[in-house]
């Protein structure tokens, strides 16, 4: 007999309440979890899934689908990004008693040089720290040396390994239901029922696009193609050229959205943002002044790896369903900058979501899609800063201002770094866009700029820090 | 030390954080071992030391008071900076992210307990086999950390024993 129809009115609601608890999806003690990818956004979610189970007292177990070990130099171990360890999430990653060690940090970054056509600066970190890390995501470039380095994925995995997740080296091929249970299925035929799927497979693997979700309105993200490559110059030579600093360029090049050389070990990676990056692009860029000097006796050295991959710019439509969500690139990411970050995010709050919440498509709608639709939000408010970038690449006389405006607040101690600040945490993806926009609401950033781009342009005074070049 | 470390590197004794100055930030210590040391009118008393993957100065994130005690570094070491804007602003989205902070706090508080208890007068020392579960609960704890160094531990173990051994002899000698 059910309750409410005994006692009626208000063990109405109770009884509603306990019917719906006892057809709640939620995981339980037993309950069998796969994430297909072992990149940062499947490693965080075992990770964090693993540890608050644990906390809460439920015995779950976590197969993590991933192909990969990461330890094969070149693009065979490598998951193809320019591998920059944001400044906020060095610090996040910390705080949860993750520290990222020598040998997965390839160089620490402290400062940056935006480098443009009318000369460059150096923007320095305002703790004078290394907080920003540049890695590699697998082993290496190709053709590099052997030597003992971990690249961040492999570092992350052997976290979610730690934790107790296990780690299943197949390649998954196939995705199905089964009485209403997710399923994956690999090379060698076997078939593996799961209580929830988390998909964490990036936005360049096929099985994002094959995945076929009964009730699932899920749409994969919009991309484009990016570019990146490796150049082996040597450690002397990075740190004569280079040094612990990432070279960012503000170029007036069509289709180029941003631009950043990164050292790291021996080499330096190139990492090209834009609309669909071609040949043509690259060559342009390559051949500018400003990049040119970069690089010993101006001259750009051949690559010894490159690839093509493509880049979440949209986010994907409702990445979660009952038992099954998506997190990572193939979810929802931040506008071209953070995304290893944007992969902590979210695969953190799903694996909050699923532990603390359930395994329903409304529990998802709760408890994870808050954290995407901030991510989303801030995504707009990122077009709007980076359309003013863009116009500052585009016009000559704004990046005489900027330039200016930035050196002189380098320059003088004490100065409040307004632009500097703002500059360092669009190139870093660092903080939020929108509070990166609330900063030049302060009544002194307009003046100043005001006054810059008057002095840049009209008064054309050299301060020391700006080097202004003859066209 | 070489440029694939994060965080800023310290000499031998200097200072990270001064007793008496105001915080804005925690910090993560990346590589080697920092010494925290009371000052008071009788002079200065090491009250621990810390090693690598521990966080310090979370007090001054919570709490607008001034730094409880100095840090200095014990050799080189490098230690990461917290804001404490960073931290507050991604603790509003995710207070899961103060759980483990809580669980190191709350370590500490139950290590200070019983070194309270150590001290009080008529209170039995904590036996050796006490002595031992601690340094093995550590040794748990320091095979959790993904980055182990084994010739580090050793070294930071050994003179872990010699710090204990000191504190208990001085909590004997304190009781007669």
């Amino acid at each position: 007999m059910k309750l409410g129809a005994r006692t009626g009115g208000q063990s109405r609601g109770i009884a509603t309440y306990f019917e719906e608890a006892s057809e709640r999806l939620a995981l339980e003690d037993g309950s069998r979890v796969g994430v297909i990818g072992g990149g940062p956004a499947g490693s965080f979610f075992a990770y964090f899934a693993l540890k608050m189970a644990r906390s809460a007292g439920i015995d779950i177990s976590v197969d993590v689908y991933e192909a990969r070990l990461f330890d094969q130099r070149g693009p065979a171990g490598c998951n193809h990004c320019g591998g920059v360890v944001s400044e906020s999430l060095v610090q996040l990653l910390a705080t949860e008693g993750i520290n990222l060690p020598p040998t997965v940090v390839r160089r620490g970054i402290e400062s940056y040089v935006l480098h443009t056509d009318v000369g460059r600066v150096l923007i320095n970190t305002p703790l004078e720290e290394k907080r920003i890390a540049a890695v590699y995501r697998g082993n290496g470039p190709k053709e590099s040396e052997p030597v003992e380095i971990a690249g961040f994925d492999r570092f992350l995995l052997d976290l979610a390994i730690s934790a107790g997740a296990n780690v299943v080296r197949k390649l998954v091929t196939g995705f199905d239901w089964d009485h209403g249970r997710p399923q994956i299925m690999t090379p060698d035929g076997a078939e593996s029922t799961y209580d929830l799927v988390a998909v964490a497979a990036g936005v360049n693997s096929h099985i994002v696009k094959t995945l076929n979700s009964r009730d699932a309105d899920y749409q994969p993200p919009e991309t484009l193609r990016a570019f990146i490559s490796e150049f082996h110059l040597g450690e002397a030579t990075i740190n004569e050229c280079l040094g612990n600093s990432m070279h960012v360029f503000l170029l007036d090049l069509p289709r180029l959205e941003f631009a950043a050389l990164i050292p790291k070990g021996e080499f330096a990676t190139l990492c090209l943002l834009g609309d669909d990056v071609d040949e043509e692009l690259i060559e342009s860029f390559l051949a500018t002044r400003e990049v040119k000097a970069c690089f010993p006796g101006n001259v750009v050295p051949a690559p010894v790896c490159h690839c093509f991959p493509r880049i979440n710019v949209r986010a994907a439509v409702r990445p979660y369903a009952d038992r099954i969500v998506w997190i990572g690139d193939s979810g929802v990411n931040r506008l071209f900058k953070d995304g290893i970050g944007s992969a902590y995010r979210t695969a953190k709050a799903a694996a909050k979501t699923v532990v603390f919440r359930g395994i329903s498509r409304a529990d998802f709608e709760r408890g994870f899609w808050p954290e995407c639709r901030n991510l989303i939000m801030d995504n707009w408010i990122a077009k709007l800063i980076f359309g003013v970038t863009t116009l500052i690449q585009r016009v000559r006389f704004l990046r005489r201002g900027v330039l200016r405006m930035t050196a002189l607040e380098q320059q003088r101690e004490g100065r409040k770094r307004l632009m500097s600040s703002v500059l360092w945490d669009v190139f870093t993806g660092s903080a939020p866009y929108k509070e990166i926009l609330l900063r030049t609401f302060h009544p002194m950033f307009p003046l100043r700029l005001a006054w810059n781009l008057v002095a840049g342009n009209v008064v054309r005074t050299k301060e020391q820090g700006v080097r202004e070049e003859a066209q | 030390m070489s440029s694939a470390g994060l965080g800023k590197t310290y000499a031998d004794g200097e200072v990270i954080v001064r007793q008496g100055e105001t915080g804005d930030c925690m910090f993560a210590i990346q590589k080697g071992q920092l010494e925290v040391v009371k000052h008071s009118k009788d002079g200065e008393a090491r009250v621990a030391v810390l090693e690598e993957g521990e966080i310090f100065g979370e007090m001054a994130i919570f709490e607008r008071e001034v730094r409880s005690a100095t840090v200095r570094a014990l050799g080189e070491a490098r230690v990461l900076t917290v804001d404490k804007k960073t931290f507050l602003r991604r603790i509003q989205e995710d207070p899961s992210l103060a759980f483990n902070l809580v669980q190191m706090m709350s370590r500490r508080i139950r290590r200070l307990s019983g070194e309270i208890a150590d001290l009080r007068p008529g209170s039995v020392p904590r036996s050796q086999d006490t002595l031992a579960l601690t340094e093995a609960e550590r040794q748990i704890e320091r095979r959790k950390r993904p980055d182990r160094r084994v010739n580090s531990d050793r070294r930071t173990g050994e003179r872990r024993r010699g710090t204990e051994r000191r504190g208990v002899a001085s909590a004997s000698a304190k009781k007669d």
